[in-house]
Order: structure tokens, then sequence, then C-alpha cells
């Protein structure tokens, strides 16, 4: 929420929460130090109660980690609305401490694009970062036709997947983006074509920021999602595709899940960046400059 | 963005060709109060289709974003909103790739705070209705255009108001306009019940296809130099999603989501706000539209309540009785959510004779009669006539049904 909108004062600060302390004063929420975007880095978390608390996400889901990642990397958070759709994901992004539009299946992309030209219209001298989280069915499976279309008419919001590679929330089916012959609930014989190559899609319509990674590396986590919400800010649609493995339908043992991650990422889910001329002029220029003003001190 | 200065990252009107000093139609039009608009104002006289009569109701309501998707027969009045986000009356508008996405959009549209406008008719709605129903619950004041159609197979573009029987139960407001005038009045008056802060719900405005969006007649419109005032996003039910406000935790909060208790408790007590909330428009309805209800011959042994194009033909048939010598009364129900129960009551509870016409199979107003007068009169409700894929009806029809009517119950 915007803390120039909310501001309590300063002789009620000993009474405040401790949460919303942390936030303003360790936190994303604010932290500028003279900067267009929040300063907080990965290791900052701890310093604050951070934006994830009390999520009923299963134990070692390396999707949970992904989402407190991404919620680091947000360059305003108070100023950021997630949208999603049922699967796991939300109940961990229901938690967060940044405004969150739980809408019907699969229509994320559909309600982003509606939202966040509303907000141009009603805000347009303050930039509103809007960043669809969902899985991978909700995306690809359900909600493609949406997904394709704000792709298409090149909407200035950040669309993240969650690939855990199947249906987690409803007990393990396969979904669009499960790999060929892998059998799971409703593919008894094994998972009949193969995983959707969202990424070559993306690039297809025009997409002007594309990333695949895997939760293995916290700061390039934050750095990816910083990265894709200012270019969906300031040039065009971007999107991530990050690999969050599901543990129990997987069967990773809880110990492994971050063996399973560097091993997938390894074998088949590299990180990968496609960036369209006019984006990777843009973030050259943001970079260059904040480079600039580092060396200047 | 086009037509928003200031905007940061998006188009500008000149980015899509209009020159440097171009001002948008709606910046020139001054703000007046809606009560004035609907009662005070001078009005001039047009003969006018109903889609170029829901154009320059479009034009007066300070729309800011609309989208849709075309269908027959909505696709005209959606062309005209076209031109009108061109001329810069609305600040927003684009066509979606279908109805799920539509609807959905501009709900994330009504979110962010600001009014937004969508239309369809039969079966681009019943595609779209998962999303429309959510608009409700998420407390969204939203303004969509009807134009019945059949959405039966066999395919057909007729019109047939059956789709509004799927929204009865939604808690979204209906209204149901009988001719191309309250096509005009009808948008402007849901809008403002909308988005008042008792009411925060989406409201639709039918009307029959064809028979009134193709068709030319009378329309008395306001000045255009005048619109209603914005929409204040601050004033709600619930919050816009802006970040500028807490945000309303229904939507995000993992107990509601759950099957507990609380979760049922929840979900109960807010089903029952949300058609509170509709009863609660009336008010609003009585204000700006004078009434829910419009009453012929009040006092008469025979009634005819009726909605939407049947009001025009039942007023033929009540006048050619009258010619004969004989009053026959007449209820034009204005809205369908809230429904007019009282307002009906009153009108028939001397009535010995009620018959009710439709273009509909279904007969879902007869149905909607019957629940709110059972045990409460003693008048014998008639069940029908009905035309329906298209069909019109022929004043004679309801002449006939009224006089076989007559020898049933005497």
């Amino acid at each position: 929420m915007s803390l120039e909108t909310l501001r309590p004062s300063p002789a009620f600060k000993d009474v405040l929460p401790v949460e919303y302390k942390d936030l303003v004063e360790h936190g994303p929420y604010n932290n500028r130090n003279g900067k267009d975007k929040q300063t907080v880095k990965v290791t900052d978390m701890g310093k604050f109660k951070e934006v994830i608390e009390e999520h009923p996400m299963c134990a070692g889901c390396a999707m949970t980690l992904f989402i407190r990642l991404t919620y680091i990397g947000m360059p305003n958070p108070e100023h950021t609305i997630v949208v999603g759709t049922a699967g796991c994901g939300r109940l961990a992004i229901s938690q967060a401490s940044v405004p969150f539009i739980y809408g019907n299946y699969g229509d994320t992309n559909a309600v982003a694009s509606g939202l966040k030209r509303g907000l141009e219209v009603r805000f347009p001298n303050q930039a509103k970062d809007v960043v669809v989280m969902a899985g991978d069915g909700g995306l690809i499976d359900i909600g493609f036709q949406g997904l394709m279309h704000s792709w298409f008419r090149r909407e200035k919001f950040t669309t993240i997947m969650l690939d855990n590679e199947v249906y987690g929330n409803t007990g393990g089916q396969e979904s669009g983006m499960t790999n060929h012959g892998k059998v799971l609930k409703m593919a008894p014989r094994g998972k009949f074509g193969d995983k959707v190559d969202a990424l070559g899609l993306a690039k297809v319509a025009g997409v002007d920021y594309i990333a695949r990674l895997a939760p293995t590396n916290p700061a390039r986590v934050a750095r990816t999602v910083r990265r894709a919400i200012m270019v969906a800010r300031e040039v065009g649609s971007s999107y991530i595709q990050a690999y969050t493995s599901c543990n129990i339908e997987y069967s990773i043992p809880t110990p492994d899940v971050m063996k399973d991650a560097f091993e997938i990422e390894k074998e088949r889910y590299g990180f990968e960046e496609i960036i369209s001329p006019a984006a990777k002029e843009y973030l050259d220029e943001v970079e260059k400059k904040a480079k600039k003003k580092k060396t200047d001190r | 963005m086009a037509n928003v200065v200031g905007s940061s990252v998006c188009r500008t009107a000149v980015d899509e060709g209009k020159p440097e000093d171009w001002v948008p139609g709606g910046e020139k039009q001054k703000i007046i109060d809606p009560m004035k608009m609907f009662h005070e104002l001078p009005r001039e006289l047009q003969f006018i289709t109903g889609s170029e009569a829901a154009r320059e109701s479009m034009r007066r309501a300070n729309i800011d974003i609309a989208i849709a998707y075309p269908i027959t027969p909505q696709s005209e009045s959606m062309q005209q909103a076209g031109y009108l986000y061109d001329e810069g009356y609305i600040k927003e508008y684009y066509r979606a790739e279908e109805e799920i996405g539509t609807f959905s959009a501009i709900s994330g549209a009504s979110r962010a705070g600001v009014r937004s406008l969508t239309a369809t008719s039969g079966p681009g709605l019943m595609r779209g209705m998962e999303a429309i129903s959510s608009w409700p619950g998420a407390r969204t004041p939203i303004i969509m255009l009807n134009m019945c159609r059949v959405i039966n197979t066999p395919l057909a573009i007729q019109p047939d108001n059956i789709e509004m029987s799927f929204m009865l139960n939604t808690g979204i407001l209906m209204l149901h306009a009988e001719n191309q005038q309250d096509f005009y009045d009808f948008p402007l008056a849901a809008i403002c019940a909308s988005e008042q802060v008792d009411v925060t719900l989406p409201a639709v405005v039918s009307v029959d296809g064809f028979f009134c969006t193709h068709a030319r007649g009378p329309v008395k419109v306001t000045p255009e130099e005048y619109k209603l005032p914005p929409r204040d996003g601050w004033r709600s039910a619930v919050p816009a999603m802006d970040n500028e406000n807490p945000p309303a935790r229904i939507s995000r909060d993992a107990p509601i989501q759950k099957s507990n208790f609380i979760s049922y408790h929840m979900h109960s007590s807010w089903q029952q706000e949300v058609f509170a909330a509709v009863e609660r428009s009336a008010k609003y309805f009585r204000k700006y539209l004078g009434g829910l209800t419009e009453i012929v011959n009040p006092g008469a042994e025979d009634f005819i309540v009726a909605s939407g194009c049947a009001v025009s033909q039942a007023r033929e048939a009540v006048r050619q009785e009258g010619e004969q010598g004989r009053k026959v009364g007449l209820i034009k129900l204005k809205t369908i959510r809230p429904f007019p129960t009282e307002e009906l009551y009153e009108a028939v509870k001397g009535a010995k004779r009620i018959l009710i016409p439709e273009f509909n199979q279904a007969g879902w107003l007869h149905k909607e009669v019957c629940s709110v007068l059972y045990g409460r009169t003693k008048g014998v409700i008639k069940n029908g006539p009905r035309v329906y894929g298209g069909m019109t009806m022929p004043t004679e029809m309801i002449l006939e049904w009224l006089e076989e009517f007559r020898k049933e119950v005497k």
C-alpha cells in the first residue's frame, strides 16, 4: 500500500506492529535510498518479517522459496498488485503484504489487462506494477487464451509461471507443462504429447523480456523478477518461467528438493533470458545508470 | 492509454495519430449532478436506433474504459463505443479476445476503481457467465449492456430474452429496457446506482435485440456538453485494488477458501450482504427512474405484467381494449433486480386476471411474478402468451389471450 496514503503519526510508532515497522525500516517498503526502485537484497531477508508469513504450503516446497524471492525482487511492492488463480501458489501469495486478486479459473491475464489499463487511467503519474503469478495449468491450459492474447496485445504487466509440471493443488494430474511420458493422475499410461514450449510461444508473441530459471540462485531470481517488472513498466510484456518442483507429486524427499532443482536446472531448465532490442536498450540504460551511480560514490 | 495525459508508459493520443493540440471530447464536457441530468436538463428529440441511443448514453456517462467482443446484435453499439473513444469521450477501449477474456478484463478494470463498460448478447453472455457471476461477490461496479438474443441450438441471431433468466440469481442489478428511450436513460441510472457505497454492484441493462437495437425510435436526449460525475474510486463498499487502500480480504484470505465452519459462515454472510445490497439499490432507481415500475390504468380487473419489448405490445393492446370500452391495466417492470415486489402487489392486488406476455420460452417473468404474489392475491396468473426464437408478438395475440382469459375466469 502506498506509504504516502497511509502514513502513521510518529507519535504512534512505538505501538505499531513490529511487522509493519520492520517492513518500512528494513524491508522493501519505502526502502529506496534515493533510487527509483527498492534496494533490499536477498541477503537482507531475515531483517524483517518478510512479505509472506504463515503460509500453508507443503514442507520443503520449492515454489514457496521462489515466491518469497519474487517478493524481494519487486522494485516497488507498495505499488504492486499480484493477480493469481486457483493452484498451490496462491496459498502463499494470498498471505503476502502485497494486494492479491484471486480470480476465476484461468482469468489472470485478462483481469491483469483490465486492471493495468484501469490503473493507468486513474493514476497516470504513478507507476503501478501488475504481476500475474499462477501455475503451469492456470496459464498454459485453462488460461492459455488469455495468456497469449495479453502477449499479442503487448499488455504491460509481468507474467510469472510457477511451473511445477503438475496440477499439485487438485492432487497430481498431468498438465500441459508435464514432460512427455510422465505417469501422473489422468495420465495413467504416461503424458501424451510434449511439454508445451511456453518460452517459444512467448517469443513468437513478441514478449519483450522472457526468462527461464530455477530457484537455485536467490540473487538471480530477485534480479530477474526486477528486470521483468521494470520492462513491463516501460517497454512491454514480460514473462518468467520458473521451475518450482512439486516434491509431493514427484516424490522428491524434502531434504533433496534443492538437489533436484540443481539437477533439473543442469539437465533442461538452465537460466536463459530472451530480451527484445527495445527491452535490452532500456535495461542497459537503467542498469548502466545504476552502475555509474555506484562508481560515482 | 490514448486519451489520458501524463501516463508514463502507454501510448498517447498523439502516438495514435491525433494532433498535438487535440482535446478529447470528454474534457470539453461539463459535469452535472445526476438528478439534474435525469430530470431537469432540456431534451432534444432524435429519431435514432437503440444502438445509437446507447452511444448517446455512453457519450454522457463519463466512461473510463470499455472492453467488448463483437457479437450480433451487440456489435453495432460497441463499434459506436469505438467512435466515442476516437472522439475522446471514452478514455480506454479495446476489443478483447472473447467473452471470458472480456468479462474478466472488465472486472480487473473495475477493481482499479474506474468506470467500466462492456456489452454482449445471448451466447456471448453465456460464454462469459463464470466471470459475470463473480462480479457481484467481488463488489465491482460495472455497467453491461445486453442486447438479448437466442442462445439455444439451432444457432440463431434473433431476439429472445431467455438469457436474462440466467442472471436472476447472481446478485447483479438488472434493468429491462422497453425501447430506444429506455436504452438511453437506463444505463445512466444504472451506473449511478451501482456506484453508490451501499450498493457497489454491477448492473446490466438488457434490451430485446433488433426490435430495439436496429430499429429507430424517438429518443429525447440531454445536451451532449453535460456528463455524469466520474466514478469516485475511493467511495466503495469494497476498496479498489489500487494499492492506495488496504485491500479487502475477500479475495485473499485462506480461511474463506477452505472447508471449515468459518469459511461457510463467511461465505454465507457475504452472499447475504450482496443480495441485501441489491435491495438497497431500489431507493436510487426510484429517484433516478421515477419508480421501479410504470402503471397504466390502475385499479383494472385485467392486468398485464410485462418488461422489455412486451410492454410496447401490451400498451397497444391496452389502447385497443380501451377503444372497445374495456379497461385493462398494465404494469411495466423497469427493474428485474431489485424486483419491484411491493409495487407489483399494490398494482394487481385487486385484479381478477393477470396476463404475462414474454419473449422467451421458459416464462421466467411468469415464475418471478408467481413467486412474489403466491398466497397474497386472489387473481389468476396466466402462464403466457409467449413468443421466442426471434418471433414478434402481434398485439392481436395479446388481445386473443385476454378474450380467452375472460371466458376462463369469470
